[in-house]
């Protein structure tokens, strides 16, 4: 709770900066509290208690947030994932210098939202974090009013996601109806084989309004249209940001709710493996890198699917976890030199990205290993967290999947090199344009997390263990 | 000191080398890969000493994984030659004016420091990271540096590395079903999993995907003598030098002590797919018109005989295998890099373009001439030793085998003589060809050195590696009593 109504005042801090004309200070001062609260955070997640010690009573709050291992630990990514994305900003959106600080507040209240997505202790709750989160990517989704193709992405992420509200609002009501409480706490003891029917038939409401959300196949169809038309920098955000928030909500969301229906894990299964094959398969036909990278994104939701495959709950949360931060961090580097590459201009096919091996050699650089750690080679953590997870599904003895996971690595090799090529290869077209230090620190210093972590996962894991 | 020493000065080597800037890249790289060679063989003294130079360190506790590398005769012998190779490759590129040449140096630093820890880790896992991590090195080396046709080396690179990226995944698989069984990456605990035999079975075969496409054996060979004629001389070195040792040495590593039930079950296919990768590179290298081309195919005749030697799972065979993978890797390496110092003077591959060498060059064509005897197998090199004894045992396990392996010998002088013919020798070229300058004398000189000495005395080998491959012997036989 301390750490969500920090965000949300950090937000508004943004908001009322913009009034006194202190618009140089929003981004350094929101950056700043950010990493005091990323602080925050972390310590929780390691130790159980604050810094200082102070700490809000959850009871009082009727149990609306539950301060757990995990929705801590995601938590401190989100923050984490906001302090670059919001390094980002500054120079994204230098040409609309007067609206730097709706974009920085709409970006923490996203973050708000994300962070109640993960720790919630109440549906409705929950359905908050949801609404938040999706309200303020519409928002930016179509923050470029004069550019018709972000009209668009905004109007179709919004018609799209209001109809997936809809559903997971009719399954949360349907829960309601059934069990009588919004409480997850209270619904998980309560012996959900006595419940009526409609109690699994809103579990799955709410599944199929959260698949819409992380883009698994075949709730898919809105992520490429939306990721092409965006800004790149909300593109980065949905990607990376939303992506995770939605992943981690519903893997805690379906757990507690443990449906008592047959075949329920078997079509998460379905779903996970076409998620896979079929955004690496068609990711290999596009020549846009936002495009394809959204591609990529429907295909790691599918990677992520498999954490549903347990016996060990915490194992599987902290693996989940793991997984998210090695992708999340990957795509903020990819994203960071995408931006620098492609700036404003609102191209971002394939051949913008040829010759910057010699052009930019650190970028280019960058972008290797985030593209490398995205395919799952050693020893980025993308390898690892793909070998955790592999690991824990054969611990249930699913062999079948991991085979459908090895087999959609290797088509997934195919396009990312695709890029990689360009980059190696081929002449560079354009003249050198000077690249923000902005972006360079932040790829810089999300792809040395990105193998930090991989250096040292039982760090990263302990978090959630 | 360790053995993870060797590897910290090359990985410390390869940032150093990218440091110190294109102008001293060449001899930083030079002084460090032969720092490493001076650190193993100061490690192979403290261990013949007895003393304890392995490095274990627990690196994550679950899922359980040991930072551990393993110094015993056969991976130090592996690691000797990567060491001893890497020198020699960083000076056989002397000659060349590299764009960017700091990065070329520093990923050939980087790719040893792969593959040495490939030779080196215990840890299932670790030596998977290796594995896969020599990957990219190589992959961007044959990218960027590599000659021919720039869209031609593109679609062969990637398919090498898609190719090689596959088989060791299913590699990957079969680690963490082992794990599962066992709760273990260690070998030795590996080793000591019982498996029944259908999962021995998709074990033995996900390793040999892994292994075959690496080595290659046929029919898994297709990217190799593109790859090898695209990459740079250094890359194609690396490559036919010591990196397909990686797989050839992982047989005798892992898969073989890991699923013996099903090495010995299956090892009649299998050394007919190794043989009949003799009998076919052979029949190729016959055909080809391209030096390196040529040079590729004889490599993929000599590597199935030492797979298929790995296969017979008798001591003369593996130990056989061990001495002719150290002796083929200084053979091939010497042997591209004559062509790669023909090519500096005629900036062809073309055979049917070269001749009249030796009127110009005696003594290049002198050293040419006994690399060449060396790889068919003259009596007095190295290259003897080993392709006899992998015949002894394959003659052992049937003599018609044995039989189809010689003509290894036979059909390799043929196509070997008759390339040194065209290529060396009749009238004079008109082509001025410049003998060999010190830098690559010097090259030679080594190579030569090590072929002969060893072809002439090759006990310290033999007795370094055979205990430990006696120990692996245990592995493999405990289920055939």
């Amino acid at each position: 709770m301390d750490i969500l109504i920090a965000v949300a005042i950090l937000g508004i801090l943004s908001l009322i900066a913009e009034i006194f004309n202190l618009r140089k200070a929003i981004v350094p001062v929101t950056v700043i509290g950010l990493i005091a609260v990323l602080g925050h955070a972390v310590y929780k997640a390691m130790y159980g208690t604050t810094l200082l010690n102070w700490e809000l009573d959850e009871s009082q709050y009727f149990n609306m947030v539950q301060s757990t291992k995990y929705g801590l630990a995601f938590s401190s990514l989100f923050i984490l994932l906001t302090i670059f994305l919001v390094t980002l900003s500054a120079d994204f959106h230098k040409n609309h210098q007067p609206k730097i600080s709706d974009f920085v507040a709409i970006k923490l209240f996203l973050l708000t939202g994300a962070i109640a997505m993960v720790t919630f202790g109440n549906m409705a709750m929950f359905f908050l974090g949801i609404e938040i989160l999706s309200i303020s990517l519409y928002v930016l989704a179509a923050s470029e009013p004069k550019n018709v193709k972000s009209n668009e992405a905004g109007m179709k992420y919004f018609l799209m996601g209001a109809f997936a509200s809809g559903i997971l609002l009719f399954g949360i009501a349907l829960i309601y109806g059934a069990t009588g409480t919004f409480d997850i706490p209270t619904i998980m003891s309560l012996n959900n084989a006595n419940l009526p029917s409609w109690y699994t038939i809103g579990s799955v409401l709410i599944a199929i309004g959260l698949l819409f959300k992380i883009a698994a196949v075949p709730f898919h169809f809105w992520a490429p249209d939306v990721y092409e038309g965006s800004p790149a920098l909300t593109t980065a955000t949905m990607s990376t940001l939303a992506k995770v928030a939605a992943m981690a909500s519903f893997f805690k969301l379906i757990t507690s709710l443990n449906p008592h229906l047959p075949g329920f894990l078997t079509t998460i299964n379905i779903v996970a493996v076409l998620s896979m094959i079929v955004g690496n398969l068609i990711a290999l036909r596009q020549i846009n890198v936002k495009r394809m990278l959204a591609f990529s994104g429907i295909a790691h939701a599918g990677y992520m699917m498999l954490a549903f495959q347990f016996l060990d709950y915490t194992n599987a949360q902290a693996n989940l976890f793991y997984y998210a931060a090695a992708y999340a961090l990957a795509g903020i580097a990819a994203f960071a030199v995408v931006l620098s590459v492609c700036g404003n201009k609102g191209n971002e096919e394939i051949y913008n990205f040829n010759g910057l091996g010699k052009t930019n050699p650190l970028l280019a650089g960058i972008l290797t290993c985030a593209l490398l750690s995205m395919a799952g080679i050693p020893i980025f953590s993308g390898f690892f967290a793909k070998f955790f997870l592999f690991d824990q599904v054969l611990d249930k003895g699913r062999l079948i999947l991991v085979i459908f996971a090895v087999i959609s690595s290797i088509i997934s090799v195919g396009y990312y090199f695709k890029l990689i090529l360009a980059m190696y290869t081929k002449e560079s077209t354009e003249e050198v344009q000077p690249v923000p230090v902005a972006y360079t620190t932040v790829a810089v210093a999300s792809i040395a997390l990105n193998i930090i972590i991989g250096l040292v996962p039982s760090f990263v894991m302990s978090l959630v263990r | 000191m360790d053995v993870s020493f060797i590897l910290v000065i090359l990985l410390f080597g390869a940032g150093a080398t990218w440091f110190v800037g294109d102008k001293l890249a060449k001899t930083a790289a030079l002084i460090f890969s032969a720092a490493a060679l001076a650190a193993t063989l100061y490690v192979i003294y403290r261990y013949n000493l007895g003393q304890k130079v392995s490095f274990i360190y627990l690196w994550n506790q679950s899922p359980r994984i040991f930072l551990g590398f393993q110094a015993d005769g056969l991976s130090l012998t592996m690691t000797l030659l990567t060491t001893a190779l890497t020198p020699i490759i960083v000076l056989s590129s002397f000659g060349n004016l590299f764009p960017k040449s700091r990065a070329f140096y520093a990923l050939i630093l980087f790719m040893a420091f792969a593959m040495v820890g490939t030779f080196l880790s215990v840890d299932g896992l670790i030596y998977y990271v290796f594995w896969e991590l020599s990957l990219i090195p190589i992959y961007f080396i044959a990218l960027i540096w590599g000659n021919g046709d720039a869209e031609e080396r593109k679609k062969a690179v990637i398919k090498f590395f898609i190719y090689t990226f596959a088989g060791s995944l299913f590699m990957l698989v079969a680690f963490v079903y082992l794990y599962q069984k066992t709760g273990s990456f260690l070998n030795l605990h590996l080793y000591k999993a019982m498996l029944s035999a259908k999962e021995q079975t998709w074990i033995f075969a996900a390793f040999f995907l892994a292994y075959a496409i690496k080595t290659p054996i046929i029919p898994f060979h297709t990217w190799q003598a593109n790859v090898y004629q695209k990459a740079p001389a250094a890359g194609t070195m690396l490559l036919s030098g010591i990196m397909l040792k990686m797989a050839l040495y992982s047989i005798i590593r892992w898969q073989l002590p890991i699923t013996p039930w099903a090495a010995n079950e299956y090892k009649y296919i299998v050394i007919g797919l190794c043989l009949a990768g003799v009998i076919y590179g052979s029949v190729l290298a016959l055909k080809q018109t391209d030096l390196k081309k040529l040079l590729a195919y004889s490599s993929l005749a000599h590597v199935g005989l030492i797979a298929a030697g790995v296969y017979t799972l008798t001591l003369d065979g593996l130990r056989g295998a061990v001495l002719q993978m150290v002796a083929h890797g200084f053979v091939v390496v010497g042997l591209f890099f004559a062509a790669e110092v023909i090519n500096r003077r005629f900036n062809t591959g073309e055979i049917t373009q070269m001749g009249g060498i030796r009127v110009q060059s005696p003594k290049f064509t002198s050293m040419f001439m006994i690399l060449v005897l060396a790889s068919v197998a003259l009596p007095g090199t190295f290259n003897f030793v080993g392709e006899f004894e992998v015949l002894y045992s394959l003659a052992q396990a049937n003599i018609w085998l044995a039989v189809v392996g010689g003509t290894t010998i036979i059909l390799g002088a043929f196509y070997m003589l008759r390339m040194f013919q065209h290529v060396m020798l009749g009238e004079k070229n008109e082509k001025f060809f410049a003998d060999v300058t010190v830098t690559e004398g010097a090259v030679f000189v080594i190579i030569l050195a090590v072929l002969l000495f060893f072809g002439l005395y090759p006990k310290p080998i033999t007795e370094f590696v055979t205990p430990e491959l006696e120990k692996v012997l245990v592995f493999i036989n405990r289920f055939n009593k």
